[in-house]
């Protein structure tokens, strides 16, 4: 019912490509083909590490029409949950993994006239696939990066001598700043913007379009946050009548998961809806940290993304 | 697997029927006596060997003639198939996904042979054999969707995916039961649910669409749906209405066991994987109530359906005409013994 179709893979390659950034690349364990993708797309790449169970979703960044092999770029998160830590220290060539069926939750909007990608650190790689993708298909595009320097950002040789002047890299230690205003007013009509990076560059870009007059259905964000820890509380299930502990660094789905409780989800992230649940009591306010639910559902307080948000203590009561 | 292709008409002298093989193997779509209304959204895994759930696109007795009879409706009116220009690559994505099934799955009738963009894909029963390069529409004598469309039964649209919402930019649909491509090409889903009635009110479509936003490669799912049709006429389009509409008043009590089909759509979707679009696979089946009686859970069964059917989907349906003649046809067959749960015949 729930979740993804998982399949083995077995790591092929590990290169490191930046500062805290490692490429990993997959193959299927029997040497199978997998699946095409569309730019865009993610896969949740799930991590046994001791008794715990994690699964991070992670943009795949190779050419979609490679179905020998899958590649991702993970950042090691400084404080990490565990996701990122175990995929850097534990996960080498020819470990095992499963990972889901791609997913895509960021696809380039096939009907504009020009995509222009503002990304930040980390969030460069679902371009690196949907440019591949849109290269192919001689579609209009420009590239705006923003790095903390070139030994931070990874890929920006690569994609320059791929791309050429379609690539334009902004580097923080030399000051420099994504001129984001004046990108966003010199495009013409049937322009998208997409931006994926850090949250409170996603939230400028956001406001930038909208300022400009953008209107909201040109303008495409994705993050893949952690789920924020807090403190420990209850969950409260009103079907089986369970009680469930969520600790502090985890999530509500994740606590599920690990008393063997079979919830809904599919992309991890506070994006897809899919793990929507009914709250039918809770203690105080909940801290919603999805980009699914609308504001007034938020409000609400009647419904909860379990795999992003959570309350700031005592006990919530859910329609599971 | 001994498929023999019958050699038959859906038009004119209409000699369209099911041999008793096929009529066992049809998908009945009322699993119980009393009519309900539901999504019935189900796996589309592989079902029980011979069914016409077994594999992702069903190929039976029919298909030679219901392949000539779509060249014929196509010849007629080219705007049976569409496809806006954003959806080329999900048009490849389609003849990959067909031409993969059939020819794993029907091995004495389809091959496909890949190496690398260069394929070959033979299908005796048609009598074609096509190299062409993927991904070079230049290569095969249609477009991707109209060239393999043209190869298998059912209809097929193809639903672009954005602003989370899903449009249908695509499609070759040539036996659809009265609605028409040519006028919902561009709508969005809920624009071409507009006309059903009662699941707007429970809120079905929303759900529905939120759902099939989320359909994963790899993970199809079905769902059957049904209405009744004049005659084994497959282009049951608007388009055509002056040449089926009049049908409806040919039928008499002494003729509706011939005349009146129940018409089967086995309603696929496929997440295809480079477009991330959705193939919506809609493929029918006829029977005449007289073929239908012959197996007699059903003969008992489909009168007790038709009695609790709600108002509005009798008028849906085009039920009204004949819904109190077929009662009486099918009346006769019920001899009110309890039927078993579930579609299939005993």
């Amino acid at each position: 019912m729930s979740g993804n179709i998982l399949r083995r893979v077995r790591v092929a390659e590990v290169e490191p490509v930046a500062n805290r950034i490692k490429r990993f690349r997959f193959v299927d364990i029997d040497n199978a083909p997998l699946s095409e993708f569309s730019g865009g797309s993610h896969i949740s790449v799930v991590m046994h590490s001791g008794d715990r169970l994690m699964r991070n979703p992670y943009s795949l960044m190779g050419s979609p029409t490679d179905t020998s092999s899958y590649q991702i770029s993970v950042l090691n998160v400084d404080p990490s949950r565990g996701g990122s830590r175990f995929m850097h220290e534990n996960v080498k060539v020819g470990s095992e993994l499963e990972i889901g069926q791609p997913l895509n939750l960021f696809p380039p909007a096939k009907l504009a006239k020009k995509h222009v990608f503002v990304a930040g650190g980390i969030g460069i790689t679902p371009f690196m696939a949907m440019m591949n993708e849109l290269d192919g298909l001689h579609a209009d595009f420009e590239l705006h990066y923003g790095v903390r320097s070139l030994e931070d950002g990874a890929y920006c040789k690569y994609l320059q001598s791929r791309y050429g002047s379609r690539v334009n890299v902004y580097r923080q230690d030399l000051g420099q700043l994504i001129p984001l205003e004046t990108v966003l007013s010199s495009q013409r009509l049937g322009t998208h913007m997409y931006v994926c990076g850090p949250k409170p560059m996603i939230d400028w870009a956001l406001q930038a379009a909208r300022l400009l007059g953008w209107p909201d259905e040109n303008v495409h964000s994705e993050q893949f946050s952690a789920p924020p820890p807090g403190k420990p509380f209850v969950v409260k299930l009103a079907r089986s009548g369970r009680d469930i502990v969520v600790s502090g660094h985890q999530s509500i789905l994740e606590a599920l998961e690990e008393n063997g409780i079979d919830a809904p989800f599919l992309c991890r992230g506070g994006a897809c809806g899919q793990c929507q649940t009914e709250v039918l009591a809770c203690d105080g306010f909940i801290e919603h940290n999805d980009h699914y639910l609308t504001e007034p559902e938020k409000v609400s307080g009647k419904k909860i993304m379990i795999c992003m948000s959570r309350i700031p203590t005592g006990s919530i009561t859910l329609d599971l | 697997m001994g498929l023999t292709f019958k050699d038959e008409t859906f038009r004119d002298d209409f000699t369209y029927t099911n041999s008793p093989q096929n009529i066992r193997r049809f998908p009945f779509p009322f699993i119980e006596d009393q009519y309900r209304y539901s999504v019935n959204i189900e796996p589309h895994t592989p079902g029980p060997k011979g069914s016409p759930f077994e594999f992702p696109f069903d190929i039976d007795e029919h298909y030679v003639s219901e392949m000539r009879d779509r060249a014929l409706v196509l010849e007629a009116d080219p705007l049976r198939c569409q496809a806006l220009p954003h959806m080329m690559t999900a048009q490849w994505d389609m003849l990959e996904l067909v031409m993969t099934s059939l020819a794993r799955d029907y091995p004495e009738h389809f091959t496909l042979h890949r190496d690398g963009s260069a394929w070959h894909w033979i299908n005796r029963p048609l009598g074609i054999d096509q190299k062409f390069t993927f991904l070079d529409a230049s290569t095969l004598p249609f477009e991707p969707m109209e060239y393999i469309g043209r190869q298998v039964q059912g209809d097929f649209s193809i639903q672009d995916q954005r602003d989370n919402q899903l449009w249908m930019d695509a499609g070759i649909i040539t036996s659809q039961a009265d609605w028409s491509l040519d006028f919902d090409v561009g709508m969005n889903f809920f624009e071409w649910h507009g006309p059903v009635p009662l699941a707007h009110e429970a809120g079905v479509f929303e759900r529905a669409l939120k759902f099939l936003l989320n359909l994963q490669i790899g993970k199809p799912v079905r769902r059957l749906n049904w209405t009744m049709t004049i005659n084994p006429r497959l282009d049951t389009s608007p388009e055509n209405f002056h040449k089926w509409g009049r049908d409806r008043m040919t039928v008499t009590p002494e003729n509706i066991g011939k005349k009146l089909h129940l018409r089967v759509e086995m309603q696929g979707l496929f997440r295809l994987p480079r477009s991330n679009a959705i193939l919506f696979s809609i493929r029918g089946y006829l029977m005449s109530l007289e073929q239908i009686v012959t197996v007699p859970k059903w003969g008992r069964r489909l009168p007790r359906v038709l009695r609790s059917l709600p108002p509005e989907l009798v008028e849906y349906k085009s039920l009204g005409r004949f819904r109190e003649m077929a009662i009486d046809y099918l009346s006769k067959y019920d001899d009110g013994a309890p039927t078993s749960p579930g579609g299939g015949p005993d």
